[in-house]
C-alpha cells in the first residue's frame, strides 16, 4: 500500500466520522486547505520531472477529487440529516381546533331568506318589488281598499292606531301590505306586475299570532289578467317555492273587501310524524288568499274596471317559511335567540337563485 | 254557523251523502269547519234497565245495581247517583267506553271492594248539557239495548261552517240549502208561505222616534199580539235541534224565536204583553239608561244604542238582546212578537261596545233580508199558533223596507273576461236563477235583479263570483301569464332593495346573526335613542313594552343580546336590517343596518381558545363592521369621514360619526354609553354601529361597464417609516391625512403601524409610527428625491399637527 492510499483511507475515514458541519470543515481544511495534506502533495507536482509528474499527477489529482467528492457527499448527508431533525422539531399538533370562519358562523334570518326566494321566483315571471311605509293612512289601509265604514278591522282590538294628528286623523300600522297596491296603481300606469313583501301589524297575540308579522302581496294589472292566469301564477309559485314537481291546490270561494271574486287557497299535503310534505297526502292546508281586484278598488285608483283588470294575492311569509322549513312556532321568529337563529337561519353565502336552486 | 243534517234536509230534497254535502259546501265557499257525529261518538252507550239496586256494603252513598243492557245477562254496576233505583230505565256504558264528560275510559274495577262492570250515566257524563243531578231517567218504554244516541234523536250529524261576513243569507239553513240546490245536488223545499190572517188590530201602538238623519237605524218595525197562548216546553223535535247546535231550550215562545233565527236567518223578539206598559217606542237610548238583559247582565247604555222602550223604560236592546223584565216565561198568556230591521253598522258597533255576542246581533250586523220581515213575522206566528195556541191580531207596521237598486246590466262575456273560463249561457242563467236572481232579456247583455237576501251583490264582478263559485273554481284551467315582453327578464330590484339585501349578506359574512326584532319598543328605550315623541306612540299598544315605534334598531338588538346572555350565551353578535321611524310620514321611515357585539364576540372569534383567548370587544370591532358594510355595498369609502363623537347613547370618547361631509352623516359606531347600559339593565361590554342605508350616496351613473384602465408601474415601490411625537389628543387620522397631503403623486399608501406612550415619550404625548409607501411612476427615485419627499412629509405633519420627529 502506498502512502497515498494510506492518506486517502485516512481522510475518507475522517470525512465519514465528521459529525457536523464544523468538523467536516476542519477535515476539509486539513486536507484541501492552504496547508492541507492533499494541497501539500499537489504543490510537490511543480518540482517533479515530467516523467514523475506523468506518473504521480493522476494519482494525486485522483486523490484530491475523491476527497472532494466524499466531502460533498458528506455535506449533503449532514444537511439532509439536519433538515430531518429540524422538521422533527417543528412538528405541531394539527388536530388542534381552528377558529370558526366568520362567514360560517353568521346567519341570515329565515324571513330574509324566504323573501329572497320569493323575489327570485316572481322576478322570473316579470314581477318587480314594490314597498310602502309601515305607518299608513286609514284611507290607504282601508277606505281605498273598499273596507266599508264601521268594518270591524277598523276597531282598536284589531288594528294598531297612532295618536290622532292635528286634523284628528289617526294613522294606523298597516294591517296588510295591500295599501301598497293602491300606492302602486296610483303611481304607475298598467301593465303592473309587482310583489310587495313587508312587515304588517295586527292587534293579536297568542300561540299562533304575533302583533307583527310579514306578508307578501302580489298584484297584476293589465287588460286581460284573469283567474286562469292567477291560478297558473300561484301553482307555479308553489311548485318553485316548495321545490316539488307537483302541487295540488284547492281554490275555495271566499271573501275579502278588496277582491271580487275572491278565493282562499289550500294546498294538499301529508303530515307524518310532524313533518309536512307537499304534493302528496290527504290534508288541506290554507296558505293564501287571492282574487280579482275589486272594481271599487280600481275606481279608487282612477282605473276603469271595464277596461282594466287584474288580480291580487297575499301570502304570510312567516307562515310559508314555517311550512317549508318546519319551524313549529311563530313567536321565536322575533326573539333573536341565537340558538334558534343558528339552527333555523341560513349561511350568508347561500343566496337563493333560480340558476343554482333556492336551497342548496 | 251550525246546523244538523236532518234540519238541512228539511229545506233540501237530496239523496247526496253527508260527505258529498260537506265537500260541496266547501267548494262553493261555505267552508266546512267540522262535522260532529254524536251517533258515532256515543255508539257504546245503550238504553238499559236497572233490575236491582241494593245498598253498597262498605259505602253509604253507593249502590250496587244489576243492569240489563239488552243481552239478558245481568251486569253488576256500582253507582253513586242518588236517583239510582230498581226498575228505572237509564243509559249504560260497558268497560272500554270513553266518557267525554269525565275524559276517562272505563275499565272493570272494584269500588270499595265490590266489582263494577261498567257505568250508569248522567247527561253530563255523555257531554250533553250540565245536568249533574243523577243518572239519566228515561221513560219506561225506552227500548232496552238500543243505542242511546238513536233513541234520543242524537244521531243527526252537526255540520259547522265558517261563514264569510258577506253572506248573511247563509246564516239561515234555508239559505244554505238554496246554495246547495244551485249546485244540482238537490232541490230547495218550502215555497212562499200564505200570510197569517189576524183578528183585529194590534192594541199596542208602535212609534219610531228618530231624527230624519237617523231613519236608517230602524227602517221597518212590525209587531203582533197573540192572545191566549199556553207557553211550556217546546216539542222534543225542536228541543233536539236546538240542543244539537248548542242552544239551551227555554220555553216554546223563546225557542220559536231561536228556531226562526237559524231556520230562516230571521231573528225575532217576544215580549210578554202583560209586562209591557203602554205603546212601544223605538229610539236611541238616552245616556244613563240601563237594562238588565236576558243573559242576566246589566248594560249601561249611551245614545249610540237603539232600544225598544215602553212606558216604564228600555225593554230591549234593538237587534241584540231582550230585557229580562218583559221576557216570556211559563206564565205568559199574551205575547207580542217583534220582527224588525236594524242598521248593520249600528248593531255591530253597539254589540262591540257592550261586549255582547248573540245570534241576533250576528245576523243583523251582516244584514237580514228586508223582504222577509213580514213573512218572518207570519211564520213565527204560525209556529206560536201550532205549538202554543192563541189568537193573533193583525200586525202593526211602522216604517217601510228600504229601497235598494238591485238591477245589474250584465254581459255574459264578463265571466270569460274575469275568470278565464267559457261557460254556456244556459248554465250561467240556471245558476243565477236557482240562487234567486231574476234574469231578464236575451242576447249578450241581460238585466239581472239580485234577490233581497243578497246585500253583498253590487255589480258584475259579484255575479261572476256567483256563477263560478257554483260552477266550481276547479273547472278553471290555469293559463300561463304571458311575459310582458319577448325578452330576457330585466333586473327588478331598486338601489335600496339591492343594498338592503347586500347589507344582510355582508354583515352575516362577518359572523353576525340576523335578528328580526319588534318595530315597537318600550317608551323609555325610544327616548334614550332619540325617539319617543307623541306622533309615534301607539294609541293601543298590545303590551306596555311594545308601545313606541322605534327610532333605532340598536335598543332592540341590545335587549336581545342581554336576553341571550341571561340564557347563558354571553358572546353574541347580532345585526338587523330594517325600518326605523322619525315621524309618522312615509319620508320619516328609513331603512337602517345595525349590529351589536357583546362580550368577546369579535370578528375573529369569541371566548377562550388554545391560541389565545379573545379580548373583550371594543369600538374598533364596531368600526370594522361599519366600514366593511359600506365597502361591501360598493360605495367608495375615500370620502367617508370618521368624526370622533356620536349620539348620546354612545360613549363620548369611544364613538364616532360616519359622514360624507358635514352635511351628510350616514351613521355612528362606538361603545354603548354606560348610562344607557344601566338604564336598559345591560351587563358586559357592548359595542355597535348603525348606518342609515337611505343616506348613503347613490351609485354614480356610468354609461358603460368598462373599468378604468389599469396603470402598472414598472419601478419597485419603496417604503419609509416615520415616528411622530404628537399631543395625545391629536387623532392619528390627522397625522395620516397630513402626510398624504405632503405628496399627492408618489404616495401609494400609508399604514399606522405603532402607537406608543410611555418611557422616552414626554408626558401628554404619544408616538404615532407610520409607514409610507412610495410608488415611482416615471423612473427609479434617487436618494436625494426620496430625502426631499421625506422632508416634505415631516414638515407637513409638523405644521398641521404640531408633531416632531421622534429621535
Amino acid at each position: 500500500m502506498t502512502d497515498l492510499d494510506t492518506l486517502e483511507r485516512d481522510l475518507i475515514a475522517q470525512v465519514e466520522a465528521a459529525a457536523d458541519e464544523p468538523a467536516l470543515e476542519a477535515v476539509r481544511v486539513a486536507a484541501l486547505g492552504k496547508k492541507g495534506s492533499v494541497s501539500d502533495l499537489l504543490k510537490t507536482l511543480g518540482s517533479m520531472t515530467p516523467e514523475e509528474r506523468k506518473a504521480r499527477g493522476p494519482l494525486i489529482n485522483g486523490l484530491r477529487d475523491r476527497v472532494q467528492g466524499a466531502l460533498g457527499a458528506r455535506r449533503e448527508a449532514l444537511a439532509e440529516a439536519g433538515l430531518e431533525a429540524r422538521l422533527a422539531a417543528e412538528r405541531v399538533d394539527v388536530t388542534l381546533p381552528v377558529r370558526e370562519a366568520p362567514e360560517l358562523g353568521g346567519r341570515i334570518h329565515p324571513i330574509s331568506q324566504v323573501i329572497d326566494e320569493i323575489t327570485a321566483i316572481f322576478a322570473d315571471m316579470g314581477f318587480s318589488v314594490a314597498e310602502g311605509p309601515d305607518i299608513e293612512t286609514d284611507e290607504l289601509n282601508f277606505t281605498a281598499l273598499n273596507f266599508p265604514p264601521g268594518h270591524p278591522a277598523r276597531e282598536m282590538h284589531d288594528t294598531f292606531f297612532l295618536a290622532p294628528d292635528r286634523n284628528g286623523q289617526r294613522k294606523v300600522l298597516r294591517t296588510h301590505t295591500s295599501p301598497v297596491q293602491i300606492r302602486t296603481m296610483r303611481a304607475e300606469a298598467p301593465p303592473i306586475r309587482v310583489i310587495i313583501p313587508g312587515r304588517t301589524y295586527r292587534h293579536d297575540s297568542d300561540q299562533t299570532h304575533t302583533p307583527m308579522f310579514h306578508q307578501v302581496e302580489g298584484l297584476v294589472i293589465d287588460r286581460s289578467a284573469n283567474i286562469a292566469n292567477l291560478k297558473w301564477v300561484l301553482e307555479e309559485f308553489c311548485k318553485a317555492f316548495f321545490e316539488v314537481e307537483n302541487v295540488k291546490m284547492r281554490f275555495r270561494p271566499s271573501f275579502f273587501p278588496f277582491t271580487e271574486p275572491s278565493a282562499e287557497v289550500d294546498i294538499q299535503c301529508s303530515r307524518k310524524g310532524g313533518e309536512i310534505r307537499f304534493g302528496e297526502g290527504e290534508d288541506w292546508l290554507e296558505i293564501l288568499g287571492c282574487g280579482m281586484v275589486h272594481p271599487n278598488v280600481l275606481r279608487n285608483c282612477g282605473l276603469d274596471p271595464d277596461g282594466i283588470q287584474g288580480f291580487a294575492f297575499g301570502v304570510g311569509i312567516d307562515r310559508i317559511a314555517m311550512l317549508k322549513y318546519g319551524m313549529p312556532d311563530l313567536r321565536p321568529f322575533f326573539e333573536a335567540d341565537v340558538r334558534w337563529l343558528d339552527h333555523y337561519g341560513f349561511r350568508p353565502l347561500d343566496v337563493p337563485s333560480l340558476v343554482g336552486g333556492l336551497t342548496g | 254557523m251550525k246546523f244538523t243534517l236532518s234540519w238541512l234536509k228539511d229545506h233540501l230534497d237530496t239523496e247526496a251523502s253527508l260527505d258529498t254535502i260537506a265537500e260541496t259546501l266547501t267548494r262553493i265557499g261555505l267552508e266546512v269547519e267540522g262535522i260532529a257525529d254524536k251517533a258515532a261518538e256515543l255508539k257504546p252507550y245503550v238504553v238499559a234497565k236497572v233490575l236491582t239496586a241494593e245498598q253498597h256494603p262498605n259505602a253509604d252513598r253507593l249502590r250496587v245495581c244489576t243492569v240489563d243492557a239488552g243481552d239478558g245477562q245481568p251486569l253488576q254496576v256500582v253507582c253513586g247517583a242518588p236517583n239510582a233505583r230498581a226498575g228505572m230505565t237509564s243509559v249504560f256504558a260497558p268497560p272500554g267506553t270513553y266518557v267525554p264528560g269525565k275524559n276517562i275510559t272505563l275499565a272493570v274495577g272494584h269500588i270499595r271492594g265490590v266489582e263494577s262492570r261498567g257505568m250508569l250515566c248522567s247527561g253530563a257524563e255523555l257531554g250533553l248539557g250540565d245536568d249533574h243531578d243523577g243518572i239519566l231517567d228515561l221513560p219506561g218504554d225506552a227500548p232496552v239495548g238500543q243505542p242511546y244516541a238513536a233513541y234520543a234523536g242524537l244521531d243527526d250529524p252537526v255540520i259547522e261552517i265558517n261563514l264569510t261576513p258577506n253572506r248573511p243569507d247563509c246564516t239561515s239553513i234555508h239559505g244554505i240549502a238554496r246554495d246547495l240546490a244551485a249546485t244540482g245536488i238537490g232541490t230547495l223545499k218550502h215555497g212562499p208561505l200564505p200570510p197569517v190572517r189576524g183578528e183585529g188590530p194590534c192594541p199596542v201602538p208602535v212609534r219610531l222616534v228618530f231624527d230624519p238623519a237617523d231613519r236608517n237605524l230602524c227602517p221597518l218595525f212590525a209587531l203582533r199580539l197573540v192572545r191566549g197562548v199556553r207557553n211550556g216546553p217546546s216539542p222534543a223535535w225542536m228541543q233536539a235541534r236546538l240542543r244539537a247546535i248548542g242552544l239551551r231550550p227555554i220555553n216554546a215562545l223563546v225557542d220559536i224565536t231561536n228556531y226562526m233565527t237559524f231556520d230562516r236567518g230571521r231573528p225575532l223578539h217576544v215580549f210578554d204583553a202583560a209586562k209591557v206598559s203602554g205603546g212601544l217606542q223605538v229610539r236611541r237610548a238616552q245616556a244613563g239608561e240601563a237594562i238588565k238583559a236576558l243573559d242576566g247582565r246589566t248594560y249601561a247604555l249611551t245614545d249610540d244604542a237603539v232600544v225598544i222602550a215602553d212606558g216604564r223604560g228600555v225593554e230591549s236592546i234593538a237587534g241584540i238582546i231582550g230585557g229580562e223584565a218583559s221576557g216570556c216565561d211559563e206564565s205568559t198568556v199574551d205575547v207580542l212578537i217583534e220582527s224588525a230591521l236594524w242598521d248593520p253598522t249600528n248593531i255591530a258597533q253597539t254589540g262591540r261596545r257592550l261586549g255582547v255576542i248573540t245570534d241576533a246581533r250576528y245576523r243583523f250586523e251582516r244584514g237580514v233580508d228586508p223582504a222577509f220581515t213580514l213573512p218572518g213575522l207570519d211564520m213565527a206566528t204560525r209556529l206560536v199558533l201550532d205549538l202554543c195556541g192563541g189568537i193573533p191580531t193583525q200586525p202593526v207596521v211602522a216604517g217601510e223596507p228600504p229601497e235598494v237598486e238591485r238591477i245589474i246590466d250584465f254581459p255574459w262575456t264578463e265571466v270569460r273576461r274575469l275568470a278565464g273560463i267559457e261557460l254556456s249561457r244556459a248554465e250561467m242563467k240556471v245558476t243565477l236563477e236557482t240562487l234567486g236572481f231574476h234574469v231578464a232579456g236575451t242576447g249578450d247583455r241581460v238585466k239581472v235583479l239580485s234577490p233581497s237576501w243578497r246585500p253583498d251583490i253590487e255589480g258584475k264582478a259579484d255575479l261572476v263570483e256567483e256563477i263560478i263559485r257554483i260552477a266550481g273554481l276547479d273547472r278553471i284551467e290555469p293559463k300561463p301569464l304571458p311575459r310582458l315582453a319577448a325578452a330576457v327578464a330585466k333586473p327588478v330590484l331598486t338601489v335600496i332593495q339591492r343594498r338592503t339585501r347586500a347589507a344582510k349578506r355582508a354583515l352575516a359574512s362577518r359572523g353576525l346573526m340576523e335578528a328580526v326584532t319588534w318595530s315597537f319598543i318600550p317608551h323609555d328605550d325610544a327616548v334614550l335613542f332619540g325617539g319617543g315623541g307623541p306622533s309615534l306612540a301607539l294609541a293601543n299598544p298590545i303590551a306596555s313594552d311594545l308601545s313606541d315605534m322605534r327610532p333605532s334598531l340598536v335598543p332592540g338588538l341590545l335587549r336581545a343580546a342581554q336576553r341571550n346572555a341571561d340564557r347563558g350565551y354571553p358572546d353574541v353578535a347580532l345585526f338587523e336590517v330594517g325600518q326605523c321611524f322619525a315621524d309618522d310620514q312615509p319620508e320619516g321611515q328609513t331603512i337602517r343596518a345595525a349590529a351589536v357585539r357583546r362580550a368577546t364576540a369579535g370578528h375573529a372569534g369569541s371566548g377562550r381558545h388554545w391560541d389565545g383567548a379573545s379580548e373583550s370587544v371594543d369600538v374598533f370591532e364596531a368600526k370594522a363592521d361599519a366600514l366593511a358594510l359600506v365597502a361591501a355595498l360598493g360605495i367608495p369609502t375615500g370620502g367617508l369621514q370618521v368624526v370622533p363623537g356620536g349620539p348620546a347613547w354612545l360613549h363620548p370618547g369611544r364613538s364616532a360619526t360616519l359622514q360624507f361631509g358635514p352635511k351628510n352623516p350616514v351613521g355612528h359606531f362606538g361603545e354603548i354609553h354606560p348610562r344607557v347600559a344601566k338604564a336598559l339593565d345591560l351587563k358586559g361590554t357592548l359595542v355597535g354601529f348603525e348606518i342609515v342605508l337611505d343616506a348613503l350616496p347613490p351609485p354614480k351613473y356610468r354609461p358603460t361597464k368598462v373599468k378604468p384602465a389599469l396603470a402598472l408601474s414598472e419601478f419597485q415601490p419603496i417604503s419609509r417609516d416615520f415616528a411622530f411625537v404628537v399631543a395625545r389628543d391629536v387623532p392619528a387620522g390627522d397625522v395620516v391625512r397630513a402626510a398624504q397631503a405632503a405628496e399627492r403623486k408618489l404616495i401609494a399608501g400609508i399604514d399606522v403601524f405603532d402607537i406608543y406612550e410611555g418611557t422616552g415619550i414626554p408626558e401628554g404625548s404619544k408616538s404615532v409610527a407610520i409607514a409610507v409607501r412610495l410608488q415611482p411612476v416615471e423612473k427609479t427615485l434617487t436618494d436625494a428625491e426620496i430625502e426631499a419627499v421625506s422632508a416634505r412629509i415631516v414638515a407637513e405633519v409638523s405644521r398641521k399637527t404640531g408633531a416632531s420627529l421622534r429621535s
